[in-house]
């Protein structure tokens, strides 16, 4: 569905007050992918990695510097109108709904722009109507909705014209714990259901555990990451923590294999790389035991240390 | 062929819709517009108050030229007078909707808005066209007829294209809004008098660099059957359609490049 070989974008911006001198800016620099049919995908990576910028020769909006896109078939910049009715787009922060307008003028408006065809178009909002719960807020200006009605109308918005492939930039930015939620339902339901393959940027890692199989990870322009999460999880969250409840309190346990990073009355941390029932039978042997339980390091931990430099293609 | 119309349609009508939400905001400047487009009209009577004639002309044929001008300047304004706001799209980034949605980007952006308000110009133009020819007993032909109604069109392409030409700036710069409105706006005033008074470099620039002696000053001379105080060719009275359609084809070229230069806003 998209293919992405040595792909680079550089600006070139004019630095200094009186004597401007020319600086060349590498905002995406030599990365590759592809991306299957039907995936659902997180593309990761701090402010000013690069995430917008590959999106943004990926739908054919900016002219790759070098390098070659494939998306669908086609190459964006060059044939970007035919390109664009076979996609969807949601840039989070920027509004594609005219504000001053009923919502559903807006969806009036684009079925005509995109030329969905009367039948499709009454078959496909009727079933956004249903899973985003649009009903209540259908004929109201845009400008009066809450953010969260406004991205599901956006959401909506960006899917009418029944694209194979959705990119979605920052979706669920600023949204609370249930108008989130709602958006994470919708995109398995596009993806599953309708087999869209969706792309997906964010900084909600909670996005991108429930809702992604595979990541990528973005930093200083460089991809730095291309798996599953579970191989993230495994090389880079190799190290687990055991915590356990003594019979009463005591000094920290000295253990093979395991470093004591933490000590509160009764209970300890350890960490621990490797099978949990070995280090469990040592530690009921140097103490006496009333419970245990192990903790999995999160991919929020995992995107820290990777951001902090530890980079894990070798 | 149709459907682009159609849809200008639709997009423009939902414009208008917004509009008229505001409704008593759009009833000032509806006649803000038409008011203060008469005190423009005023400099010229200023003028002819201190002068009989400005060159071989007469207050009336400045008045013809000024109300055809004003005329095509309002139509531009109305259909694309919004451009004006394009370096504002360019820099918040929400030219790049324009850009993932099916069609040309000039024709969405040219669509995003209309001036509604600006028919109080083009109203104002029409009432100073009647008193010019009221006052200034045009021997009519079939020719001067299809003259008059040709140049209005071609006027309309001609402001365009500068109006184009000058909004593709906004790729490079990101802003250069003041830049361009001389010469639009600026244009606009410069149209509205017989270029003849204007220096001789002024008059080449306005002749064959952006060339707004074609949206009135070279039709009129036929019109009116004057003679060219300035001698130049009797062909050029005659080529407003054609100046105007070379006049969008390198709008568009320029545009076109313009729009593959575009860099996006960041995030």
């Amino acid at each position: 569905m998209i293919e992405v070989e040595h792909l680079s974008k550089h600006f070139v911006v004019r630095r200094g007050r009186f004597r401007r001198e020319r600086h060349v800016v590498e905002a995406v620099h030599d990365i590759s992918f592809r991306v299957e049919r039907g995936e659902l995908l997180g593309y990761l990576g701090p402010n000013g990695a690069g995430k917008s910028t590959t999106i943004k020769m990926l739908t054919g909006i900016l002219v790759p510097s070098s390098g070659r896109v494939s998306v669908a078939g086609l190459d964006p910049s060059r044939r970007r109108v035919e390109l664009a009715k076979r996609i969807g787009a949601m840039f989070g922060q920027r509004v594609q709904l005219w504000w001053d307008l009923p919502l559903i003028d807006s969806f009036e408006l684009l079925r005509h722009i995109y030329r969905v065809p009367e039948h499709r178009y009454r078959s496909s909002l009727e079933r956004f109507r249903e899973v985003l719960d649009l009903d209540p807020f259908l004929h109201t200006p845009v400008r009066q909705l809450s953010l969260g009605q406004r991205i599901r109308g956006e959401l909506t918005a960006s899917m009418l014209h029944e694209p194979e492939l959705l990119f979605l930039d920052e979706p669920t930015i600023g949204l609370d714990v249930v108008a989130k939620q709602r958006v994470r339902d919708f995109l398995v339901e596009i993806n599953r259901e309708r087999g869209v393959t969706v792309l997906l940027t964010t900084h909600d890692l909670g996005d991108i555990e429930r809702l992604c199989d595979r990541l990528l990870v973005i930093d200083h322009g460089s991809l730095i990451w291309d798996g599953r999460i579970e191989e993230l999880k495994e090389r880079y969250g190799a190290e687990r923590t055991l915590i356990v409840d003594l019979e009463e309190p005591a000094p920290p346990l000295a253990i093979d294999g395991a470093v004591v990073e933490r000590v509160d009355g009764p209970r300890q941390w350890l960490r621990f790389r490797g099978p949990a029932a070995e280090l469990t039978a040592r530690v009921a042997a140097a103490a006496r035991l009333v419970d245990l339980q192990i903790g999995e390091p999160d991919i929020e931990e995992i995107v820290r240390r990777i951001y902090a430099g530890e980079r894990v293609r070798d | 062929m149709v459907e682009p119309v159609v849809l200008w349609g639709r997009l423009v009508g939902a414009q208008i819709r917004s509009q008229l939400q505001y409704r008593v905001s759009f009833t000032l400047d509806l006649f803000g517009t038409f008011l203060i487009s008469f005190i423009d009209f005023l400099a010229v009577l200023v003028i002819f108050h201190n002068v009989p004639r400005l060159g071989t002309w007469s207050v009336q044929e400045v008045a013809f030229l000024y109300a055809l001008s004003s005329i095509s300047f309002a139509f531009t304004d109305l259909v694309i007078g919004h451009l004006d706001q394009f370096p504002q799209k360019i820099r918040d980034g929400s030219f790049d909707i324009v850009l993932v949605r099916p069609r040309g980007p000039l024709y969405q952006v040219v669509a995003s808005d209309f001036q509604l308000r600006r028919l109080g110009k083009a109203a104002q133009g029409g009432l100073v066209l009647v008193y010019a020819l009221a006052a200034l007993h045009v021997d009519w032909t079939v020719g001067r007829i299809a003259m008059l109604i040709v140049m209005i069109p071609a006027g309309v392409i001609i402001f365009s294209s500068v109006w184009v030409t000058g909004a593709c700036l906004a790729f490079w710069t990101t802003d250069g809004g003041e830049f361009t409105n001389a010469f639009t706006y600026g244009g606009n005033f410069m149209a509205q008098y017989p270029i003849d008074v204007y220096g001789p470099w002024l008059r080449r620039f306005l002749c064959y660099i952006v060339p707004l002696g074609f949206v009135c000053y070279f039709p009129a001379l036929y019109i009116l059957d004057k003679r060219d105080p300035l001698g130049l060719p009797r062909v050029l009275q005659f080529s407003s359609p054609l100046v105007a359609a070379l006049a969008a084809v390198v709008a568009g070229t320029i545009w076109r490049g313009a729009v593959r230069h575009y860099r996006s806003a960041g995030g």
